[in-house]
């Protein structure tokens, strides 16, 4: 689906489907993602945006083809290696998905600790995250007590924190107000322009403006209706 | 690891109530079976006790003579666990009878002759137990010479039958009670697990092992079942604190009763076995949960 510019892909899928028992959610979808690259998926509801974010950090088997991350085949990601794949991702969910009895720092601290960072690192980098994206004060304070849009802070946050090459945002701004939308929009594009590849499932195809290079993803029904590039 | 234990702690005091059930029934099962080591340990002292030192009296048939006596005793040495005999003639037997019998020995003067066997009183080694004194005695009366050998079988053999029945009602008490403990604490555990699902998946996500999501869960069921056992023994203690020092009070003066504490190796056992019991209920748990 995309020539090739000479960078190795890091991401790349071979005529892959998936099935929820007869139903369709991917339909034989091929696509291949360079490094740094924006790529927004976008699509009606029940069009597979999310099945097809969720095939790439294994939370779903695809039903057949074949994923490769980094050269990494999924198929062969045996359940013992599916958290190292895991934390070369940096996810971000339209509902947040914070551990409401823990404080912001420990959210985020929370993907350091897995990878066994030591203490001090990770006080010094959890710090400095929650400073960029402006949740440095509450830091000591539970998530629900905290807006939608802090708590997708949060969340941003927590993605960026372990530093990884690809970001996947699930609906990040679906349930924030303009202004909140707008803001983690921001950190995510400051983000990007730092080399993060990311991938955004959205149906508000408006902020798809907002970055100036990339390509939009149209899937309709499980099937890749086509690909346009955004240039601004 | 003070990393877990700060989890451990958070997670415990989320879980206030589940966890204390879980520590309360570790406790009373522990302490349940506990109370039956203590009464089994207790009760064996004693009994071996009143088998008089593991002494028994080997009574002589009337063909026997004193010049057998070497040979006699040849035999019984031969048959090992004897550390002592002497050798009791009837007519020094007669003398200790009228001795014991003080004013009442009028009647022993109308006898025409002396009606007791000669004897040899044996004590037995010092670690025979009451079968290994029973057996001996058995081996002792298939000599030809012997008439009967005396070692308190009749009261003490029926009163062991009756110990050792309830020794197995003991044994099946503490099975039942420890399983149900198990079984507790593997549904505490599951419950505790399930009301942190949201948490576990969010772990999962950033790329948690599996290693890293059920230590938590095992440091929890290994400090439930330490602190269960450590209350349990409390519980224990204060009791036969109470207990002994009114059974002392009442009975010392009518009977002989040496009552201990449990030794230290004993409740060295029992809390291994209580820490022990609260890692396997995690581990029943986590097995069926995370397959």
């Amino acid at each position: 689906m995309r020539a090739n510019s000479g960078k190795a892909n890091i991401i790349r899928l071979f005529n892959v489907t998936k099935r929820y028992g007869g139903k369709l959610a991917l339909n034989d979808i091929t696509l291949d993602i360079e490094p740094g690259e924006f790529i927004f998926i976008s699509g009606p509801s029940g069009a597979g945006k999310s099945t097809l974010l969720k095939v790439l950090y294994l939370a779903e088997r695809v039903s057949e083809g074949q994923i490769l991350i980094d050269g990494m085949n999924l198929a062969r990601i045996s359940s013992a290696k599916l958290p190292f794949l895991r934390r070369r991702f940096g996810m971000v969910f339209q509902d947040f998905k914070l551990i409401p009895n823990r404080t912001v720092f420990e959210n985020v601290a929370l993907v350091l600790r897995v990878a066994g960072e030591k203490p001090s690192y990770i006080k010094k980098k959890v710090m400095h995250v929650l400073r960029v994206t402006g949740m440095e004060k509450k830091a000591n304070h539970l998530p629900q007590p905290l807006s939608g849009g802090e708590q997708q802070r949060v969340a941003v946050a927590r993605a960026v924190v372990g530093e990884p090459s690809i970001i996947l945002a699930d609906e990040p701004t679906g349930s924030l107000d303009r202004e909140s939308a707008q803001r983690v929009l921001d950190l995510l594009l400051g983000y990007h322009q730092n080399g993060a590849t990311i991938l955004m499932a959205s149906h508000n195809i408006e902020q798809m403006n907002r970055f100036s290079k990339g390509r939009n993803i149209i899937l309709e029904d499980g099937t890749l209706k086509g690909i346009s590039t955004i240039l601004c | 690891m003070m990393r877990f234990l700060n989890k451990v702690r958070t997670d415990i005091r989320s879980n206030r109530f589940l966890n204390i059930i879980t520590i309360m029934t570790i406790a009373l099962s522990i302490l349940l079976v506990s109370v039956f080591i203590l009464f089994f340990e207790n009760a064996s002292r004693i009994l071996s006790a009143w088998n008089h030192g593991g002494r028994a009296m080997v009574y002589l048939s009337d063909s026997f003579t004193p010049a057998m006596l070497p040979n006699v005793k040849e035999q019984l040495i031969s048959m090992g666990s004897i550390e002592k005999m002497v050798f009791i003639p009837k007519t020094q037997a007669l003398e200790r009878l009228k001795k014991e019998m003080g004013s009442k020995i009028q009647f022993l003067s109308t006898l025409q002759e002396n009606p007791l066997p000669d004897a040899i009183e044996i004590t037995m080694t010092a670690h025979s137990s009451f079968e290994q004194i029973q057996k001996a005695a058995a081996r002792i009366e298939a000599l030809d010479i012997v008439d009967t050998v005396e070692y308190g079988q009749g009261w003490l053999g029926r009163f062991l039958k009756l110990f050792n029945l309830f020794k197995m009602t003991g044994y099946a008490m503490s099975g039942l009670f420890l399983m149900i403990a198990l079984f507790i604490t593997a549904n505490t555990v599951r419950l505790a697990f399930y009301a942190r699902q949201t948490e576990v998946e969010i772990m999962r996500l950033v790329g948690a092992t599996d290693g890293f999501i059920k230590t938590p869960f095992y440091v929890e069921g290994l400090l439930q079942g330490f602190i269960g056992g450590v209350l349990g023994m409390i519980i224990l203690l204060a009791g036969y604190l109470t207990l002994s020092s009114g059974i002392s009070r009442n009975l010392d003066a009518y009977v002989y009763l040496d009552i201990h504490f449990l030794s230290w190796q004993a409740v060295a056992i029992i809390l291994f076995s209580s820490t022990f019991l609260g890692w396997f209920g995690c581990f029943i748990s986590l097995k069926q949960i995370l397959k």
